[in-house]
């Protein structure tokens, strides 16, 4: 299958220091990838040169088939490229619903109306109450999100980007700071996602690393070190040596 | 070319006064994350002290100028107690809409107590002589703010620079948790800095009384002044302060040398392409 | 499911309705105190004019404090190019028809909103209100330059309004003018509450909470938060020319910062983002300032102050911000 995402040579120097350098990937729709790597390995850095927060040195990023690499962070979500954060960024004071309703007028080019009330318009509110439905949060639709859980925030945070409808979806590690009794609702909401969406999912959890992913990425000094099957990960000497070597050296600044 | 060398003189000393009294704005700014808009009000303060002291009780200059100086970071201590501590880490509207209200309140009581005229404070007879510089006469005035404000910079720079206090101050500008969690009392730190803050702004005030008159509506007319040069300097940041002052002084005296009918219009033009081009200061950290 | 679409069906109009009932009672609120303060006050009815068309300002100012977030200390500005707009299509222009004076007033507010929005959402934080306090002084300080367009300190004179539509002529005691600020004001608020809660209000409130989740969604910021400035600014100089054309005179005191600041003041006194608070923070503040002043005047600016200081002390939520908070957990205790 053709690449819907793909980034080519990407490298970004602060300083005389390149913090990522020349990584490559491609995924296809329906891709799993999970991108490892121990801290400091430049994953951030990899996040913010891909939604478009920051711009390479040099390089390409192409999203189906069009060249995003000088494009803003907007415009890159309009194109389909789509982020959930690793602490949730959600309006405290608005409801999962309002949320929802908001991206899928987003999503339509329908957020700048003014003179019409989301409320009274039934495709919006149906969408909405079925994709927090999906997600098993419907009955907190009308709470504000400051009185709702985090585990629950973090459901409605999946919702917000299925309300956008990507095409490449980039989890930020999607089940941080949850409490262990939420995880299983959050691990079946990441399993239940679209089957042609191509997700790429940054995590420290290597069980839900195993679960997730057909295939593994490993990130270390701004370089790529392993792309390959999860079983070759854990037997692949580099990433022994990246991340041992990294637990021997802070254990022996510690 | 007598008018461009009193343009400069006069530019170089109210570039310095806006400096002595900025620059503790911008250092608690950097510190405590405060927008402070009632900075103006001490220098105000200040300068009514030394009006009081040197016109109406007779004493002399060096004097008034510690009284104002001492007086104001008193008037100062229980404000900072007891309204000031109340917005630290507050939303900035919070902090804006509280500290106009400390503004307006100082200009009423002030309105109140010394009436709406214009105050001087009369300045001993050395300061009132030109001075020849050779080739050129200058109000020894001018000179004498030039010095203070020169002294203020050195005097600052040594304090954060090189003393045990300014690594502390410096380490809590950076990073307060951190600088606490190594050990150092912020609290402290946040309170000895506020008050070498206002009675800075106290000394400004009185020192420069000349080229900012004493008057109910200084806190007002000079806020934005003030608080631009924090903005483009780049808040906590002496360098960018001093050149911000310098910058500043030199558009808006030159403006009322040159197109006095124009009023303030070319300063607050001026203000305005300032912070556009340079929209997080001319040192250009962020926040 | 049928069943659960049904009843969502059901709570979706039913809110509809609570909503459009809550602004019903709004609107005849409104009414209601405009028939009060007609008959109550009849010699005082030039106040009340100014109170609706400082009522305008601070609803325009709710809209880009309140909702999207941007402190300023510059709106002023916006309320003065309306006052300025209106009265000097009138003075120079001949445009003597009060709907044509607000209509320009309008423009003329709207376009002020556009380039100060523009100006000031180029920073953050102090430098962004710099930004605005600078724009209300430079405004101020052109206004006062430009005296054969503005009559400069004098104030713009030789406003005559015509009659509206020309039945009601302006009368000596302000009742044309009165009811002439109340059906804008009632129309400029149906609008509001409207936009407020419009998807383009729900992503004003959204830029306000987090912006940074705004921009993930794929909205712009930027665009949208100037979009809310001009608006902001048509509401503002409808104020402003409502005052001139119930005035019939423009002064320098209506692009100053004082102003601003007031304004700051009663939107923050009502409470922000409902635009209620807006209007009840107008009022009260005005009606105190009325009261105090003819007292003594040399206090005023001591008592704002201190008015202020409590707010932020004792309800920073504001007048209407507290009510509605207290009815809120009254309304889950009986729950």
């Amino acid at each position: 299958m053709s690449a819907i995402f793909d980034v080519r040579n990407l490298k970004k120097m602060f300083g005389g220091l390149a913090v990522t350098n020349d990584v490559s990937l491609s995924m296809a729709p329906g891709d799993r990838v999970a991108l490892i790597g121990p801290n400091g390995a430049g994953k951030t850095t990899f996040v913010n040169l891909v939604t478009g927060n920051i711009l390479p040195n040099s390089g390409t990023v192409t999203l189906g088939g069009e060249d995003v690499t000088r494009l803003g962070p907007t415009e890159r979500v309009r194109r389909g490229l789509v982020r959930s954060f690793q602490v949730t960024r959600l309006f405290s004071e608005m409801t999962p619903e309002e949320h929802v309703a908001l991206a899928i007028l987003q999503r339509e080019g329908r957020s700048g109306k003014m003179f019409a009330s989301h409320r009274a318009m039934p495709d919006v509110m149906n969408e909405a109450q079925a994709l927090l439905a999906k997600l098993g949060i419907a009955q907190l639709a009308h709470h504000r999100v400051s009185e709702i859980a985090y585990g629950q925030q973090r459901l409605l945070e999946l919702a917000l980007a299925l309300a956008l409808k990507p095409k490449v979806l980039l989890l930020d590690e999607p089940a941080a700071g949850v409490p262990q009794s939420d995880t299983a609702r959050i691990e079946q909401a990441i399993a239940d996602l679209p089957s042609d969406l191509a997700v790429l999912m940054i995590e420290h959890d290597m069980d839900l690393v195993f679960r997730f992913a057909r295939r593994v990425i490993v990130l270390a000094a701004g370089e790529i070190i392993f792309d390959g099957s999860p079983d070759a990960v854990t037997k692949d000497a580099r990433v022994r040596q990246a991340y041992l070597g990294s637990y021997a050296d802070a254990r022996s600044v510690a | 070319m007598q008018t461009v060398f009193s343009i400069g003189v006069d530019a170089l000393a109210y570039g310095m006064v806006l400096f002595v009294i900025s620059i503790g704005l911008s250092v608690t700014m950097g510190l405590m994350r405060v927008v402070n808009l009632a900075h103006g009000a001490f220098a105000m303060i200040g300068g009514y002290i030394a009006s009081y002291a040197a016109r109406d009780l007779g004493l002399g200059y060096a004097v008034a100028v510690m009284l104002a100086v001492v007086g104001t970071i008193l008037i100062a201590i229980p404000v900072e107690r007891l309204l000031y501590r109340r917005i630290y880490g507050q939303p900035e509207l919070t902090q804006v809409l509280m500290t106009i209200g400390i503004t307006f309140c100082i200009i009423g009581i002030a309105n109140y107590v010394f009436g709406p005229t214009l105050k001087t404070i009369p300045t001993p007879e050395a300061l009132r002589e030109p001075v020849s510089l050779g080739f050129r006469t200058v109000s020894a005035h001018r000179l004498f703010v030039i010095g203070c404000g020169l002294a203020v910079a050195l005097g600052l720079w040594y304090f954060i620079e090189r003393t045990a206090f300014g690594v502390k101050l410096r380490a809590s500008v950076d990073n307060a948790a951190m600088a606490a969690a190594l050990g150092v009392k912020t609290q402290v730190v946040y309170a000895v800095s506020f008050a070498v803050a206002v009675g800075l702004a106290a000394f400004g005030g009185v020192v420069g009384a000349e080229l900012l008159p004493i008057e109910p509506y200084y806190a007002l007319r000079y806020m934005v002044t003030f608080l631009v040069v924090v903005s483009v300097g780049g808040a906590g940041s002496i360098p960018g302060a001093l050149a911000a002052c310098l910058l500043l002084g030199g558009i808006d005296t030159t403006g009322r040398y040159l197109m006095p009918e124009f009023g303030e219009f070319f300063f607050y033009l001026a203000v305005i392409a300032i912070v556009w081009l340079f929209p997080r200061g001319l040192a250009g950290r962020a926040k | 499911m049928a069943l659960l679409a049904n009843s969502d069906t059901i709570s979706t109009a039913g809110d509809r309705r609570a909503r459009l009932t809550r602004d019903a009672i709004g609107v005849l609120v409104i009414l209601v105190l405009a028939a009060v303060g007609y008959f109550l006050f009849p010699n005082n009815l030039a106040l009340l004019t100014r109170i609706i068309a400082i009522a305008l300002l601070v609803l325009s100012l709710d809209l880009v404090t309140g909702y999207c977030g941007v402190a300023t200390l510059g709106h002023a500005a916006l309320f003065g190019a309306g006052a300025y707009g209106a009265g000097i299509a009138a003075a120079h222009f001949g445009i003597t028809d009060p709907i044509a004076m607000l209509a320009v007033g309008i423009v003329a507010g709207a376009l002020a909103g556009l380039v100060s929005g523009v100006v000031v959402l180029r920073a953050h934080g102090l430098p962004q209100l710099v930004l605005s306090i600078a724009i209300v002084h430079l405004a101020h300080e052109a206004a006062n330059k430009a005296s054969g367009w503005t009559g400069g300190s004098d104030g713009l004179a030789g406003i005559m309004p015509d009659a509206v539509f020309g039945l009601w002529q302006f009368d000596l005691w302000g009742r044309t003018a009165y009811v002439f600020g109340i059906v804008l004001l009632l129309v400029a608020f149906v609008i509001l509450r409207q936009i407020v809660r419009s998807p383009f209000g729900m992503l004003c409130r959204g830029i306000k909470q987090d912006p940074v989740r705004v921009r993930a969604m794929g909205a712009s910021v930027h665009g949208t938060l100037i979009k809310m400035y001009a608006i902001s600014g048509a509401v503002a100089g409808a104020g402003g020319a409502l005052n001139a054309i119930s005035t019939q005179v423009v002064g320098l005191d209506s692009l100053s910062f004082t102003m601003s600041a007031e304004a700051l003041v009663m939107l923050v006194l009502g409470g922000t983002g409902s635009l209620y608070g807006a209007l009840i923070g107008t009022i009260s503040f005005l009606w105190f300032e009325d009261v105090v002043s003819a007292a003594n005047p040399f206090h005023w600016l001591t008592i704002v102050g201190a008015l202020l200081i409590a707010v932020v002390l004792f309800a920073p939520k504001g007048l209407y911000g507290s009510f509605a908070a207290y009815l809120e957990r009254r309304g889950r205790k009986g729950r």
